[in-house]
């Protein structure tokens, strides 16, 4: 899939970034082949990868575009109910996924991505922000109701076993979302055993367990099958393999692949763990406190990280070579709170490069030229920023 | 320096010997054996890494050195930490062997610190406890150990309560409380496991720096292959209980001989091409309650033979200073004229 079309990239552009409701229907930016129009819609012979008759837009349009998301908690306690203050656990996410693609999202604890993640899902209501999913908004008037959009995209989360019911069977379970979805029950259970071959579990020998029965790696294949039991076109992935052993991890990263293939799906990959973004994504994401500091491809962001934090995330890994050890640590100090983070960029109380400029104005996420390279949100990178390495 | 026999070259006793240590967890219901039959020795100074996965007994083991466990643990073998027989020992003479011999650092240092008092006071407490100094003198100790672990503005860091404090902070005050009555042995549970990535290395780097300094011989428990290269002298690779490969950081990680290890090493996402197909162990962690009678991983092992299934194999020994609990390297040549098992022979086994 191409990762730099004008696509994926138009709604991280610089100055597109005020309400996002001024801004009229989605449908209307953009070329016109990108319209959920079936008469525009290309040949279908000329696109690669097996055909999805929900596809609406073609391979051009992003599956998923997001603007403005943003979600603030309110820290409750304070005088009658009031809130003491606020997190901003998401402040201003940008972002828009390709159809076939996987996009990473790296970063610390409290850095937003898990809450992002719960976001698009709607498992939260964003305080504000729009959710675009093939062309059409999510919740707005015409477009794709929640229910709608959880048919066509669905989560996998970290805790194997905290998710699934301990009182249904593994079978019940998978076929749960469809029999709610009105399937009638004994083709919901069929379809559960088909899901079960397909994650590699013999039906026959796990369909009638409970997920107490199950490894960590089973269980986690099970959260596999149900999240793809409805068929989604989009699967987020919320730190899934953080939680098994490394051997066990290797299995179900395989998995994923395969599955990623066989049935054309787009996938959200959220980690922190930097090497398994990296082999698993075509883009990657970062965020810090809440707000995206880089946005590229593999190449770009593992080998050119252009932000001050991504430079330090990258060489903070452990090295797998025991005489070329790290000397110095690349970061001192935690991430900040993210209930008063720091004004301006919110890296700077930690950034080797911090300027006056850096505590003045916040940087925008933005690609710096025309033949410029990847988008990053960093004073010191934009030019005419007042910083002192950035070119004038 | 050896790990699994004391070195003929060094007539004194080693600082720590584990020798055939076994765990046991007994309940009603219940029989798991969790660590069966672990030996190694430990000089000053040195870092022994225990590298393995969930259920492969590395935690019990380090535990194993406190013996700190709960009532149902049966254990066996011996434990010797600087002549002291850690499992002979009384309840009240244990008490004062925690901490002071043998100190830990836990993976999560918001439980392991008491919530209701501030860190300086827990800290002190322990000095007391153990040294009988006064509670000012404590305080001032406790003060260097804040600057020893490299805390910002440490006296007003004293008086705060563990949630006070971000998740780094609290992993070294955690550090320095481990390190207030000079332990010789230093023993970390997955001491950065639950911290952010760049407060990993941070904390990493510490421990390092200031083991160099304070001389101390440490254990780190650890699952993490990246956390062993950054730390350790030795690696022993544990499974099911057992050491099945020990050797120096850099024969393991270059040479490993056992074909866990191997996959292991093989099955990391580190450095492997974008897309392109992981090569994992297959099957899972045995289920220790009803452990095969012959080598535990032969279940899982690519090359496993008929042998593997009969009798746990001994260690081997591939390489001088490196050791492999696999029959592929006894001395006899029967392994490689067997030919390897099925699919459906291992299954059958399992």
């Amino acid at each position: 899939m191409g990762l730099d079309t004008a696509a994926a990239r138009r709604p991280a552009t610089p100055g597109d970034r005020g309400d996002p409701r001024d801004r009229g229907d989605p449908r209307d930016r953009g070329d016109p082949r990108d319209r959920g129009d079936p008469r525009d819609r290309e040949d279908p012979r000329d696109r690669g990868g097996p055909q999805d008759p929900r596809d609406r837009g073609g391979p051009a349009q992003p599956l998923l575009a997001v603007t403005g998301l943003r979600k603030h908690f309110p820290l409750a306690g304070g005088l009658l109910g009031r809130p003491q203050g606020w997190v901003q656990a998401v402040d201003g996410v940008d972002f828009a996924i390709a159809k076939g693609e996987t996009l990473g999202i790296v970063g610390e604890s409290g850095c937003g991505k898990s809450t992002t993640a719960r976001l698009l899902m709607h498992l939260i209501a964003p305080d504000a922000g729009q959710v675009v999913f093939d062309g059409e908004e999510v919740g707005a008037m015409r477009g794709l109701s929640v229910r709608d959009l959880r048919r066509q995209m669905q989560m996998v989360f970290q805790d194997s076993h905290a998710s699934l019911n301990p009182r249904l069977t593994i079978e019940d379970s998978i076929a749960f979302g469809r029999k709610a979805a009105g399937m009638p029950v004994p083709e919901a259970r069929d379809r559960a055993r088909t899901m079960l071959g397909l994650v590699g579990l013999t039906p026959g020998q796990f369909a009638q367990r409970y997920p107490h029965e199950l490894s960590g790696g089973q269980r986690q294949r099970v959260n596999i099958a149900r999240a793809l039991a409805m068929e989604p076109r989009l699967l987020i992935l919320d730190e899934s393999v953080s939680a098994l052993d490394k051997s066990v991890e290797a299995q179900v990263l395989n998995l994923l692949q395969d599955l990623k293939a066989r049935l054309a799906l787009t996938y959200i990959f959220i980690s922190h763990d930097l090497n398994v973004v990296q082999y698993m994504s075509d883009r990657v994401l970062v965020m810090y406190l809440g707000k995206p500091v880089e946005i590229g491809t593999v190449a770009e962001i593992y080998e050119r990280p252009r932000h001050p934090y991504t430079e330090a995330l990258l060489s903070s890994r452990p090295s797998l070579d025991p005489r070329r050890r790290r000397s110095v640590p690349p970061l001192s100090g935690d991430p900040p709170n993210p209930i008063n983070p720091p004004s301006g960029c919110r890296f700077r109380t930690r950034c080797p490069l911090a300027e006056p400029v850096c505590a003045g104005r916040e940087p925008l996420l933005a690609a710096a030229g025309p033949d410029a390279p990847h988008p990053v949100a960093c004073h010191a990178r934009q030019p005419g920023s007042g910083h002192t390495r950035a070119a004038a | 320096m050896s790990l699994m026999t004391a070195s003929p070259r060094r007539p004194a006793a080693p600082l720590v010997a584990v020798d055939d240590l076994t765990v046991r967890f007994v309940s009603r219901d219940l029989d798991l054996s969790v660590v069966n039959g672990v030996s190694f020795t430990l000089e000053p100074g040195e870092t022994l890494c225990l590298l393995g996965e969930s259920g492969s007994g590395k935690s019990v083991t380090l535990r194993a050195l406190m013996r700190l466990f709960p009532p149902t643990a049966r254990l066996g073998g011996r434990v010797t930490v600087d002549g002291v027989d850690v499992l002979a020992l009384d309840e009240r003479r244990l008490r004062a062997v925690r901490g002071s011999l043998v100190a830990m650092i836990f993976q999560e240092p918001m439980t392991a610190l008491d919530p209701v008092f501030t860190v300086g006071r827990q800290i002190a407490e322990t000095i007391v406890f153990h040294e009988g100094a006064s509670y000012r003198a404590a305080d001032r100790r406790a003060l260097e150990l804040f600057d020893l672990v490299q805390i910002p503005s440490a006296a007003r860091r004293l008086d705060a309560y563990p949630h006070e404090l971000s998740g780094g902070l609290r992993q070294r005050a955690m550090i320095a409380m481990a390190l207030a009555c000079r332990p010789k042995v230093l023993l970390a549970d997955e001491p950065t496991t639950a911290l952010d990535a760049t407060v990993q290395i941070q904390i990493l780097l510490l421990l390092r720096a200031l083991q160099r300094e304070l001389g101390m011989a440490t254990i780190v428990v650890t699952h993490d292959l990246g956390v062993a290269c950054e730390t350790a002298d030795r690696i022993a690779v544990m499974y099911a209980g057992r050491f099945v490969e020990t050797g120096d950081v850099e024969q393991v990680i270059d040479t490993p001989r056992h074909p866990y290890t191997r996959g292991l090493l093989r099955s990391t996402v580190q450095g492997a091409a974008k897309g392109a197909r992981l090569t994992p162990i297959a099957g899972a962690p045995p289920d220790l309650a009803d452990l095969p009678p012959g080598c535990s991983f032969a279940p899982r092992c690519p090359d496993a033979r008929e042998a593997c299934l009969a009798a746990s194999p001994d260690l081997y020994r591939p390489a001088p200073g490196q050791g492999a609990r696999c029959l592929g390297y006894a001395p006899d040549l029967a392994f490689e004229a067997s030919p390897p098992l099925t699919p459906a022979e291992k299954d059958l086994a399992a």
